[in-house]
C-alpha cells in the first residue's frame, strides 16, 4: 500500500482511465474481482437451478416409470424431439440428464459458485486488497469457464444429445458410446480445468502476495485461509483429469486405446483398436480429481459457515488455530484417499487397507472442524437471522452426510452399499442440505455489501423452513433404499427388480414394494423443494431494487470487508487499511461496541 | 490504481508477484506432465508380452533435438542476465538464438512425425507383422495416414506393396517374444527383406501407420509430444513477443521487463526438463 502512495503521479492516471471505461469493459470484460465474482456467481446459480431440474425431469421418470412428465413433457419433446417422444423420457435421456446433473451440479454450479463467485468477490476485500494480484487473467479464467458452460450446454441438442456415461465418465462405456456428447463434455471440461487453473494461480498469489500491512497469516479470516487450500487442490488436483481428458479425447477422436483393453467386445463384436489400454486407469486419474473435489465443495462451505457463526453469536470462533490446521490437513490428506471410490474394482486388499486407514484418518479433523463450531455455540446470544439459519443448518446436515460416509469408507460395508441410493443420500447430505445451504447462507450474507441493500428477511425466512424440510423428505429414505439395494443408476426407479415371494422359503426376492414406494414421496418432495426455490429468486432480484437501504457495515462484523463503502467501488478501500487484530474479536471487555474492527488499533 | 509488487518484491516474501504465479503454474504443469508420465509406467508396465514396440523412433534426430533444446536453455538464461547487467543489445541476441532454438525444434519434430505418418505396420492373417513403407495402387508417392478400413473401402485395390524396412525392428528386438521365433525364419529372410513385397488385400487383418492408434506406445508417444510441442510454441511465442513489440517496455519499466524475462525464462526451463524426460523415455528405454 505505502508502495502505491509512492506513485501517486502514475496512479491518478490510470484511475481515471479506469472509472472512463466504456459499458463492456466495466460490466462485461470486466478485470475487477468483484465484477467477475458476480459473473461467477450469478452464471452458477443459474446452472444450479437447471441442474436441478434436470433431475426434477428425472425424478419424475423414477416414481412414475414411462409416464408423460407434467406441464414440461410436451416442451421436452419440442425441443429435443424423438428422445422425449410424448413427453415420456427414454432411457437414452435419462442417461443424459443424468450424467448431466451431475456434471453441472459440481462442475459448473457448486465449485464455480463456492470457490470462484465467492472467493472472487469476498477474498480481495477480507486481506484488504484492491484486486487480485492478476486481473487480467482473471477475467480470462471467467470467459474460459463461460466457454466451458456454453459447449457444456449446446451439447444437449446436438444428435444424441449430450454425454450419457455419468458423471464418472468411466471407459470403455464412454468411449464407446456412438453419439457425440462425451467428446463435447470432453472438450467442455479440458476448458472448464484451465479456468480453474487461472483461478487457482490467481487466489494463491493474491493471499501470499497481498495481504493488507498488519494481515498476517493468523489474522486471516478462517473463510480466507478455506480458500486458500481449496486453491492449491484445484491446483494440483485438477491437471491431471486434464491428462485424462485429453487422453479419453485421443480414444474418442484419434481411435487411440488408453482406456480399451486387448480384445474390447462392442455390439458382440471385436473392437478394431490396437487395445492393450487400462480401463482402471482413467478411474484412478479421475478420483485423484475427484475426491479432492469435494474438498474443494466442502471447504469454501466450510469457511462461508465460520464467518456467519463467529459474526451471528457475536463471540470469536472457538479453535481458530485448530480450524486453519484441520482445513490444512484435510488438503494434504485429500491426496491420497482417491481409491476409496473404487474397492469394487478388485485392484487388491493390500491397496484397498491402505486407502481406508486414510480415508479413516481424513474425517478426524472434518470432526475436530465440525467440533469448532458447535463449540463456537455454546453461550453465544444467537441472531437467528436468514443467514445464521442456513449456517447452522449446515452443521448437522454435514455431520449427517459425514458419519454416514464412514461406512462406505470401509471396503467391507462398500461391497454391500457401493452404487446404491445409499452413497447418493450420502453424499447429497453433504453437498445439498450442507454445501448449498452454506452457500444460500453466504448469498443472504453478503448480498447487502454487494448490493447495498438488504434481502427480505420474511421471504428469505420461509425459503429456509420450506428448503430444509423438503431436503431431509427427499434424501433420509434414500438411506432405507440404498440399504435395501436399490442401484443408483435404475432408469424405472427399481420397477424391474421389484420383489416377488420365493415360493419355497417363502422370502421376498428383490426389492420390497415399500421401498419402491418411497420414489413418490422423494419425488413430491423435490417438487416441493422447487417451489421454495421461488421466493429465492424472486427475493434475489427484487431486492436489488426494492430492499431496506443499509449502512457499510450492517451486520456489525469486525472483517476488512465491512470497512469499504458499499457497494465498493473499484479498488475497494477509499482510505488506508492496516490491520492490528485478529478476525473475530466479538464481545470484547471494555470494547465500547461488541465488536472490533480488524483495522481498530489495538491502544484505544 | 495499480496492483502493488508487480516489478519490486514484497518485503516480507522477497517475491514479486509474477514469480508467484508462475511457480504455482509450473508446480500444476508437473502434475499435468505428471499424469502422463504415470499413465504411460502404467500402460507400459500392464503391457502384454511383445506388444510394446521397441527401436522405431529416429534416435540421432532426437538427440540432436536434445542437444538444440538445452542450448536454447542456455541461451535464454543468458538473456536474462545480459538484462540484469543492463545490456539490451546482447539480450535481442541471446533471446534471438533462444527463439530460432524453438523455431528449429519444431521443424525438426514435424520431420519426424511426417516420417512416422507415411510409415506402417501392417499385420497379417496368418499371424506375421511386417513393418516398412507401402505404395497402394491408384495413390501418387508415399500414402498417407492409410488404414485396413481405408484400404477395405477401396474396391479397385485389391493389393498393396510394401518395402520392408531394411533391419526388420521387430527381429531386433529381444522382448518380444512371439517375434523371436519368427527371426530365425527371417535369418534366411532377411537377404530378401529389401524386396518389395506384395500384400493381397484378402491377407491383411490390420494396417496403420505409426499414428496414435497404431499402439498404446504410439498413443502416449504422441500424446506427450504433442502437449510438450503446444509448450514449445507458447513459450516461443511469449518469448518472440517478449523480443519484438514487447521489448519496448525496457525503456519505461526495466526492472518489471527484466522479470517478464524471468519468468517466460522459467517456463522456458521447465519445458525443456519435460523434454529431458520425454527423450529418454520415449526413444532409449
Amino acid at each position: 500500500m505505502q508502495h502505491t502512495t509512492q506513485t501517486a503521479p502514475h496512479e491518478t492516471s490510470h484511475a481515471h482511465e479506469h472509472h472512463d471505461l466504456g459499458f463492456w469493459r466495466t460490466y462485461v470484460f470486466s478485470t475487477d474481482h468483484k465484477v467477475i465474482g458476480i459473473q461467477y456467481a450469478v452464471t452458477s446459480l443459474a446452472f444450479l437451478f437447471f441442474g436441478f431440474c434436470l433431475m426434477l425431469m428425472m425424478r419424475w421418470q423414477i416414481a412414475y416409470p414411462g409416464q408423460q412428465i407434467p406441464v414440461f413433457g410436451k416442451l421436452l419433446e419440442a425441443i429435443l424431439g424423438e428422445t422425449a417422444k410424448g413427453g415420456v423420457m427414454s432411457p437414452d435421456l435419462y442417461n443424459v440428464f443424468g450424467a448431466m446433473h451431475g456434471t453441472i451440479m459440481v462442475f459448473l454450479a457448486v465449485v464455480p459458485l463456492a470457490f470462484a463467485g465467492f472467493g472472487n468477490y469476498v477474498v480481495p476485500l477480507q486481506i484488504g486488497a484492491i484486486d487480485m494480484t492478476f486481473p487480467r487473467l482473471n477475467m480470462a479464467s471467467y470467459w474460459t469457464f463461460f466457454l466451458g458452460c456454453v459447449i457444456m450446454f449446446f451439447s444437449f441438442f446436438i444428435p444424441g444429445g449430450a454425454a450419457q456415461a455419468g458423471w464418472t465418465s468411466y471407459s470403455p462405456l464412454a468411449t464407446t458410446i456412438p453419439t457425440d456428447g462425451q467428446t463435447y463434455w470432453l472438450i467442455g471440461m479440458v476448458l472448464l480445468i484451465t479456468s480453474s487453473l487461472l483461478g487457482a494461480v490467481n487466489f494463491i498469489a493474491t493471499i501470499i502476495q497481498l495481504r493488507a500491512p498488519g494481515m498476517t497469516w493468523m489474522r486471516l479470516p478462517f473463510f480466507v485461509w478455506a480458500q486458500f487450500v481449496t486453491a492449491f487442490l484445484l491446483l494440483l488436483a485438477f491437471p491431471p483429469l486434464e491428462a485424462a481428458g485429453i487422453m479419453q479425447l485421443m480414444d474418442r477422436v484419434f481411435h487411440t486405446s488408453f482406456f480399451l483393453p486387448t480384445g474390447l467386445m462392442v455390439g458382440g463384436q471385436v473392437a478394431d483398436i490396437s487395445g492393450g489400454g487400462s480401463p482402471l486407469l482413467w478411474q484412478h486419474l479421475f478420483w485423484f480429481l475427484a475426491h479432492p473435489e469435494v474438498y474443494v465443495l466442502i471447504l469454501p462451505a466450510i469457511g462461508i459457515v465460520s464467518e456467519i457463526i463467529a459474526c451471528n453469536t457475536r463471540k470469536t470462533l472457538w479453535g481458530y488455530r485448530s480450524l486453519v490446521y484441520s482445513a490444512l490437513a484435510i488438503g494434504f490428506i485429500a491426496f491420497i484417499v482417491w481409491a476409496h471410490h473404487m474397492y469394487l474394482t478388485g485392484m487388491g486388499t493390500k491397496i484397498s487397507a491402505f486407502f481406508q486407514t486414510t480415508t479413516m484418518i481424513i474425517s478426524i479433523p472434518s470432526v475436530i472442524i465440525l467440533t469448532c463450531l458447535f463449540i463456537t455455540l455454546w453461550g453465544g446470544s444467537i441472531r437467528f437471522n436468514t443467514p445464521m439459519l442456513f449456517a447452522l443448518a449446515f452443521l448437522p446436515m454435514f455431520g449427517l452426510g459425514g458419519l454416514t460416509g464412514l461406512p462406505l469408507g470401509f471396503s467391507f460395508a462398500d461391497l454391500h452399499l457401493h452404487d446404491t441410493y445409499y452413497v447418493i443420500a450420502h453424499f447429497h447430505y453433504i453437498v445439498a442440505p450442507g454445501t448449498i445451504f452454506a452457500l444460500f447462507a453466504g448469498v443472504y450474507y453478503w448480498y447487502p455489501k454487494a448490493t447495498g441493500r438488504m434481502m427480505n428477511e420474511f421471504w428469505g425466512k420461509v425459503h429456509f423452513w420450506v428448503s430444509f424440510i423438503a431436503m431431509n423428505l427427499i434424501f433420509q429414505p434414500m438411506f432405507a433404499q440404498g440399504m435395501a439395494g436399490m442401484h443408483r443408476r435404475m432408469y424405472d426407479g427399481g420397477a424391474t427388480y421389484s420383489g416377488v415371494l420365493d415360493p419355497e422359503t417363502g422370502d421376498v426376492v428383490g426389492l420390497p414394494g415399500f421401498i419402491i414406494s418411497l420414489n413418490k414421496g422423494i419425488t413430491h418432495a423435490a417438487m416441493l423443494l422447487a417451489l421454495a426455490q421461488l421466493p429465492f429468486i424472486i427475493n434475489f432480484f427484487y431486492s436489488m431494487f426494492k430492499g431496506k437501504k443499509v449502512d457499510d457495515n450492517p451486520w456489525k462484523a469486525t472483517t476488512l470487508e465491512w470497512q469499504t463503502p458499499t457497494p465498493p467501488p473499484h479498488g475497494n478501500f477509499d482510505k488506508h487499511i492496516e490491520v492490528y487484530r485478529g478476525p473475530y474479536d466479538y464481545s470484547l471487555p471494555g470494547a465500547k461496541d461488541d465488536f472490533t474492527p480488524q483495522t481498530e488499533p489495538s491502544h484505544k | 490504481m495499480e496492483v502493488p509488487y508487480t516489478s519490486k518484491p514484497r518485503p516480507d516474501t522477497g517475491l514479486y508477484n509474477a514469480k508467484v504465479g508462475i511457480w504455482l503454474f509450473l508446480a500444476s504443469e508437473v502434475m499435468l506432465f505428471g499424469a502422463l508420465f504415470s499413465s504411460y509406467i502404467l500402460l507400459r508396465v500392464n503391457a502384454l508380452e511383445g506388444t510394446w514396440p521397441h527401436g522405431l523412433l529416429n534416435i540421432p534426430i532426437g538427440t540432436f533435438n536434445t542437444a538444440v533444446l538445452i542450448t536454447s536453455s542456455i541461451t535464454v538464461v543468458m538473456a536474462w542476465a545480459s538484462l540484469k547487467l543492463g545490456q539490451f543489445n546482447r539480450f535481442k541476441i541471446y533471446q534471438g538464438i533462444t527463439i530460432l532454438c524453438a523455431l528449429a525444434f519444431m521443424v525438426i519434430k514435424s520431420v519426424e512425425y511426417k516420417d512416422k505418418f507415411t510409415h506402417y505396420q501392417v499385420w497379417l492373417k496368418d499371424g506375421e507383422t511386417i513393418r516398412g513403407h507401402i505404395e497402394v495402387p491408384g495413390i501418387e508417392g508415399k500414402p498417407w495416414f492409410m488404414t485396413h478400413k481405408k484400404l477395405e473401402a477401396m474396391e479397385a485395390v485389391d493389393h498393396i506393396t510394401i518395402h520392408p524396412d531394411p533391419k526388420p525392428h521387430v527381429a531386433s528386438a529381444g522382448g518380444e517374444a512371439p517375434e523371436a521365433h519368427k527371426s530365425e525364419n527371417h535369418g534366411g529372410a532377411e537377404e530378401h527383406a529389401h524386396e518389395p513385397r506384395r500384400i493381397e488385400k484378402a491377407d491383411i487383418k490390420r494396417l496403420s501407420a505409426f499414428v496414435p492408434a497404431h499402439s498404446t506406445y504410439f498413443a502416449i508417444y504422441f500424446t506427450l509430444t504433442a502437449l510438450h510441442a503446444l509448450h514449445v510454441m507458447g513459450g516461443a511465442l511469449v518469448m518472440a513477443y517478449l523480443w519484438g513489440p514487447g521489448s519496448k517496455m525496457w525503456k519505461t519499466d526495466p526492472e518489471r521487463f527484466t522479470n517478464r524475462i524471468e519468468v517466460s525464462g522459467l517456463f522456458w526451463h521447465f519445458v525443456d526438463l519435460v523434454w529431458i524426460f520425454l527423450f529418454p523415455v520415449l526413444y532409449l528405454l
